[in-house]
Parts: C-alpha cells; sequence; structure tokens
C-alpha cells in the first residue's frame, strides 16, 4: 500500500481529517526545508506537500511567486528538491510527501529519470499543476511504474464528465482547487464546496483534499468538515515572507508555521 | 519529411483535434482553464464556418484595419543588394501600424459572440496591447493590458496610446519583468475572472486553440501576398521572410504557403548581442523543446528547466518560446529558422528607411536585415516576399538613445 492511502486509511480509522501544509523548497534557503518539514509534522502535517521552484509559476498567486523567486535565488532545482526529501527519509519513512510544481523541470529530466529519481528520494506523490489528463498519457505510467501517485486538480469548472475522466488517471488523492483563481484567493464558500465535494464523492472513491483559500483554524475546520484533507498553502508561506530577510529567520520561521499547524490540528480534530 | 507524409496528409492540416502539430502545442494549462479553452474552441470552430461572422470579419478588416495591405516591389534596395526581387508586404501600413490588428479584430468578434464583456490581453512592445485597446475602444468594452515593468519603460509610447484608448495598463513585477512575465500574470487574470473575460492572445503561441486561432485571423497576411504575387509576377514567390517573436506574423503569412514546397520561408530570430553571449531571444536557434504558457514548444531555459531572461534590442521578439507551429516546421525541415544580431537589425532599420523611405520596426528589421544577407545570394529573376509587419514610428526613441541622441 501506498503511503499516501495506508496514511488516508489510517486517518479513516481513527475519524480524523488528513492536514497538507505546503511549503516551497528551498524558501527562504535550502537549509531550512528539511528542518521544516519535521517540524510540520510534529505539529500535526499528514502529508507534506513541497512546492519544486519555477521561474514561471502561472496558477499561483504573488506569495508562492515570491516563494519561487526567493528559492531560486539559491538556484533550488528538482534534483535539488529531491536530495532533500532523500535527507528526510533518514528519519521519517512515513509521513507521505507529494511534489507539486509545474512541467517543465520534469519534462528536462525526462518522465522515467524523474519518476525513478523521485521513487529513490522517497516522494509518494506528484501534482503538476499545468499537465492534464489530455497530455498525461506518457506522464502517468512512468509515474505509476515507480510506485508515485499522480494526484490532478478538479476545479469549480470542471464538468463532471471530465471529473469522471481525470479520475481514471488519478491515484492517492483528489485535489479540489475550491475557487477559480490562483494561490491564496480569499474568498471561500464553504457551502459551494461542500456541494462540488458530494457530486466529486458520486465519482470517484478516492479522498479529496480542499486547497485554495484555506487561511486559519477556522476555514480549516469548516472544510474539514466536508472534505477529507484540507490544503493550506498561501498562509504558511505569508510567514516564512515575514522572516525570510532575517539572519535568525529559518527559526522563526520554523516556530510561526508550526503555531499555525498546531492550532489548524486542533480545530481540525475537536 | 518524406513523400509519403505530404500525400496522406496536408502540411497545412495541422494541428490535430488536441492542438498538437507533432510533439509540439498542446493545452498544458490548470485545470480550471480547460473547460474555458473547450468553450472558446467550440466557438472558434463554429464561428469560422458561420458565413455571417466571416462576412463581418472581412467588413472590419477592409474598413476598420484597411486591407489588404499593399505588397510593394522594393525596387531599389533589390538593385542595392544585387539579387532576388524584394517585395514588401506592407502590414505596416495597417491601423494602428502593425498586423497585429488582423487577430485582435477576429478575437474581439469571437468575444462579441460569446457574450464577454472584459477584454485582457498582455503585451511586450505594446503593439498587441494598442491593438487590443483600440477594438475594446470601438466595442466599448473594459480592457486591461498587462505588461512588464521593463518594457513600461522602453515602451512609454503605446503604454500612453493604450491609456489614451481608455485601457488600463497593468505593470507587471514579478519575475524578468517582461512579456513572459505578463503572460503569466493575463493567465492568473483569466484563471480568475474566467465567466466574463476574453483573453486576446496576441502571438501564435499559449494552448490550443490559440495557435490556431491567431495564425488563422493571421493568414490573411498570406492569402492577400498569394493573390498580390500572381498579379504582380504571375507566379508564387522563390522564398517569404519573415521575424519571429512568438511568431504571429511569420506564420501568417507562411500558412497559406506551407504546402507549396517550391516556396522556400525563412523565420528571423534575434540574435541580441550574438547567439555565442547566451544574451539573445533566439529558441529556435539555440534553445530547446520544453513546456511554457500553455504549449510544448522550443524554449530558452537553463540544464533545470527553469526560463531565462531574454534579450533583444526589439521588445517584441523578447520572449523566450515561440509558437509551436514553427518548432514542428522546423523540426520537419519545411521552414529554415536563422538569427540577426541587435547591430544586424539596426543597420537594416536605417538602410530600409533610407533606400525605400519606409521606416521599419526593430522587429521587421530582423527581417529586412536577414533579406540583405538572403538576396544576393539568389537570381535576379526570383522573388523574395518579406513581411514588413509594423512601423518604426515607436522604436525612433530606441533607435536615438542607441545613436546618442536626446530629444
Amino acid at each position: 500500500m501506498s503511503r499516501i492511502k495506508g496514511c488516508f486509511a489510517q486517518l479513516k480509522e481513527q475519524h480524523k481529517k488528513a492536514l497538507i501544509p505546503y511549503v516551497a523548497a528551498g524558501d527562504p534557503n535550502p537549509d531550512i526545508t528539511v528542518d521544516l518539514m519535521h517540524a510540520m509534522v510534529a505539529s500535526g502535517a499528514d502529508i507534506i506537500e513541497l512546492g519544486v521552484p519555477f521561474s514561471d509559476p502561472m496558477a499561483d498567486g504573488p506569495v508562492i511567486q515570491k516563494a519561487s523567486e526567493r528559492a531560486l535565488v539559491y538556484g533550488t532545482s528538482l534534483s535539488d528538491v529531491l536530495a532533500m526529501i532523500k535527507v528526510f527519509r533518514e528519519q521519517d519513512n512515513s509521513t507521505p510527501v507529494v511534489l507539486m510544481g509545474y512541467l517543465n523541470p520534469i519534462e528536462i529530466m525526462g518522465y522515467e529519470t524523474f519518476a525513478k529519481a523521485a521513487q529513490d528520494a522517497g516522494v509518494d506523490g506528484v501534482l503538476t499543476v499545468d499537465i492534464p489528463p489530455e497530455e498525461a498519457d506518457d506522464y502517468v505510467p512512468a509515474l505509476k511504474a515507480h510506485a508515485l501517485d499522480p494526484i490532478f486538480l478538479l476545479s469549480p469548472t470542471t464538468t463532471k464528465e471530465r471529473m469522471r475522466h481525470i479520475c481514471e488517471y488519478a491515484s492517492g488523492f483528489i485535489y479540489y482547487v475550491s475557487v477559480k483563481g490562483v494561490t491564496g484567493t480569499s474568498a471561500l464558500d464553504t457551502s459551494e464546496v461542500a456541494q462540488r465535494l458530494k457530486i466529486i464523492n458520486e465519482v470517484t472513491d478516492l479522498p479529496v483534499g480542499v486547497g485554495f483559500g484555506i487561511k486559519n483554524a477556522e476555514t480549516a475546520a469548516a472544510i474539514g468538515k466536508v472534505s477529507e484533507a484540507v490544503v493550506v498553502g498561501s498562509a504558511l508561506v505569508n510567514l516564512v515572507e515575514q522572516n525570510a530577510h532575517d539572519t535568525l529567520g529559518n527559526d522563526k520561521i520554523i516556530k510561526d508555521i508550526s503555531q499555525v499547524l498546531l492550532s489548524m490540528r486542533a480545530a481540525l480534530d475537536a | 519529411m518524406t513523400s509519403d507524409s505530404q500525400t496522406e496528409k496536408k502540411l497545412s492540416d495541422m494541428p490535430d483535434d488536441k492542438g498538437h502539430f507533432g510533439q509540439y502545442g498542446g493545452m498544458f494549462v490548470p485545470e480550471t482553464l480547460m473547460e474555458p479553452l473547450e468553450e472558446l474552441k467550440q466557438a472558434y470552430f463554429n464561428y469560422m464556418q458561420d458565413q455571417e461572422f466571416l462576412n463581418e470579419l472581412d467588413n472590419d478588416l477592409k474598413n476598420y484595419v484597411g486591407r489588404p495591405s499593399p505588397l510593394y516591389f522594393a525596387e531599389r534596395l533589390s538593385r542595392e543588394l544585387g539579387g532576388a526581387k524584394i517585395y514588401l508586404k506592407r502590414e505596416d501600413l495597417n491601423h494602428t501600424g502593425a498586423h497585429k490588428v488582423n487577430n485582435t479584430v477576429g478575437q474581439m468578434l469571437l468575444a462579441k459572440r460569446m457574450g464577454k464583456t472584459r477584454i485582457i490581453a498582455e503585451t511586450g512592445a505594446g503593439q498587441h496591447g494598442v491593438a487590443t485597446a483600440t477594438v475594446a475602444a470601438r466595442l466599448g468594452l473594459e480592457c486591461v493590458v498587462y505588461m512588464g515593468a521593463e518594457d513600461i519603460q522602453r515602451q512609454a509610447l503605446n503604454v500612453y496610446r493604450m491609456k489614451l484608448l481608455g485601457a488600463r495598463v497593468v505593470s507587471v513585477e514579478s519575475g524578468s519583468r517582461t512579456l513572459k512575465d505578463a503572460l503569466n500574470e493575463a493567465m492568473r487574470d483569466w484563471v480568475t475572472n474566467i465567466d466574463k473575460t476574453f483573453y486576446i492572445i496576441g502571438t501564435a503561441a499559449g494552448p490550443h486553440p490559440y495557435p490556431a486561432l491567431v495564425r488563422d485571423f493571421q493568414a490573411i497576411i498570406g492569402r492577400e501576398t498569394r493573390q498580390q504575387i500572381m498579379e504582380h509576377e504571375g507566379r508564387l514567390p522563390d522564398a517569404l521572410v519573415a521575424c519571429i517573436g512568438g511568431g504571429s506574423n511569420a506564420i501568417g503569412l507562411f500558412y497559406p504557403f506551407v504546402d507549396d514546397h517550391d516556396v522556400s520561408m525563412y523565420g528571423v530570430e534575434a540574435a541580441g548581442h550574438g547567439l555565442e553571449t547566451g544574451e539573445h531571444a533566439a529558441p529556435l536557434c539555440a534553445g530547446k523543446p520544453g513546456v511554457l504558457h500553455g504549449n510544448r514548444t522550443y524554449l530558452m531555459e537553463d540544464r533545470h528547466g527553469q526560463i531565462i531572461p531574454t534579450h533583444s534590442v526589439s521588445a517584441g521578439l523578447d520572449y523566450p518560446g515561440v509558437g509551436p507551429e514553427h518548432s514542428w516546421l522546423k523540426d520537419i525541415g519545411r521552414a529554415n529558422y536563422v538569427a540577426v544580431t541587435d547591430e544586424e537589425a539596426l543597420s537594416a532599420f536605417h538602410e530600409l528607411t533610407q533606400v525605400e523611405g519606409i521606416m521599419p520596426a526593430l522587429e521587421s528589421s530582423h527581417a529586412i536585415a536577414y533579406v540583405k544577407k538572403l538576396a544576393p545570394t539568389m537570381d535576379k529573376e526570383q522573388i523574395i516576399v518579406v513581411n514588413l509587419s509594423g512601423r518604426g514610428d515607436k522604436d525612433i526613441h530606441t533607435v536615438a538613445t542607441i545613436d546618442g541622441i536626446e530629444f
């Protein structure tokens, strides 16, 4: 059983919801990432979504764009990100790690080379924002051959027929983008999300995580009532940004992010 | 290319129904955009068969844009270069001063038919932004143009033109602050406001159906050229030459000739300070395939797949990607892609201005610069058609600065 599948099965048994934090690897510097990952697990993260920096993150709002820019100052590449995960795995062999990013770095490495390297590093799932199933005929089999779950997005504009098509390619979990917009958007309508999740659950048995627009413990708890997982990204990356230029910033970032995650964890479990 | 593939399928039949030109093109976009792109694809396929739509488009091209644009025999330039006869396709004489308006008129008609009330666009040199703001003004629609902060400085005149036309110009401060970042920002706007917004992409790139759609609106250039050269010379030209940024003016000229295998095609990229310096904007000549802005195509990228900064004296060519059809035409060997430096383009700018009394845009000057190399290698009986894609008024400030002149 894949780590992601095992994780959701265990949470279901415990009647708990998955908390999935997102941070960009190498933001604000490469030294922080592995420590931050461990700290997030200690603060209640069930799955870690690690952003792979890209020069042209067209689906991201300003907060995550800047995270990519900060990480790229150090030249954080896809290979560097895989190396970080390898180090993380030395101490944590159970928390699933999902890579989130754009296709071009994977394309340049080659799907097969990437999939093998990712499996070796201990990656569990890959969410590539700009590859719909229509373009994924080589990509999905390469991932699956290396026991990586291809995570796909569903959005408010996805028709039910398309959902069916996408879910045929997906494994691990489905990521529902709760709003039309880029990451870090504010307006999230919980009742509308609940309605959409009802339709998604008719189409697939895969667990569904909801992301885009989850700001704090309150929104996390509200979304946790209707989905199996909540993904929180920009709210955490904002905390990175606030301390990015401080020489002692790494400790502060880890502390701030841990605090937010602990509060979200408590709200989700309440 | 084998003769088999020619008999099986014409080159003009591309792309396939998923928007692929061989391995290039496609729809590499976030999920939220898939449905709006599908809607656009349906509208485009339907209206391109709809006689009423086509009549309205023809009427606008004739009476608003001022088409057909002349095909002018550049007699003195031909004589001076001492080789082939050179004809200039005068897209610089269009309303707003470049070929860009052919496409914005067409996409605006689609937007109107689709009931969209808000128009967005990206722009580099500002020509596409101006052409979009122009057609939006005509219909009284809200118009937002994204432009890199660097380009806003370089092209202040066009920024003011857009504002006069009622558009809101948004300065893009992210990334390299140029055209590619403006495109990212326009995509972000589109994904956020898809219900009422129509995104007018200015070049034959981006996710399907844009590369095909922009090409089809620009193909009027090549169709007119065919007819006009038959009137002048009674035969098709031997070579076509056009500059390539994203490649919309080039594909517009080339496309109606792709199945005429005796007509050679030359796309001219910006070699900037020289291909060997790495400071250029020539993905077809010196890049490799990758995925950016919704399509697979040749890109300027590093070994990790990050897009790298480009350089060209011409803002309109300063883009790290290129339309996917060009990538395909390159790989199958149907078109030739070459590059000329800033210096060569500037020299061509001056030469055409002085010899023919026609001041080309710096983008188009790249095409002229290559003609200066190509024409002398050809016979006097042979014919070159070069696309004079825009006029140089917008570049006077840049040229003056390079020449050390202050106003």
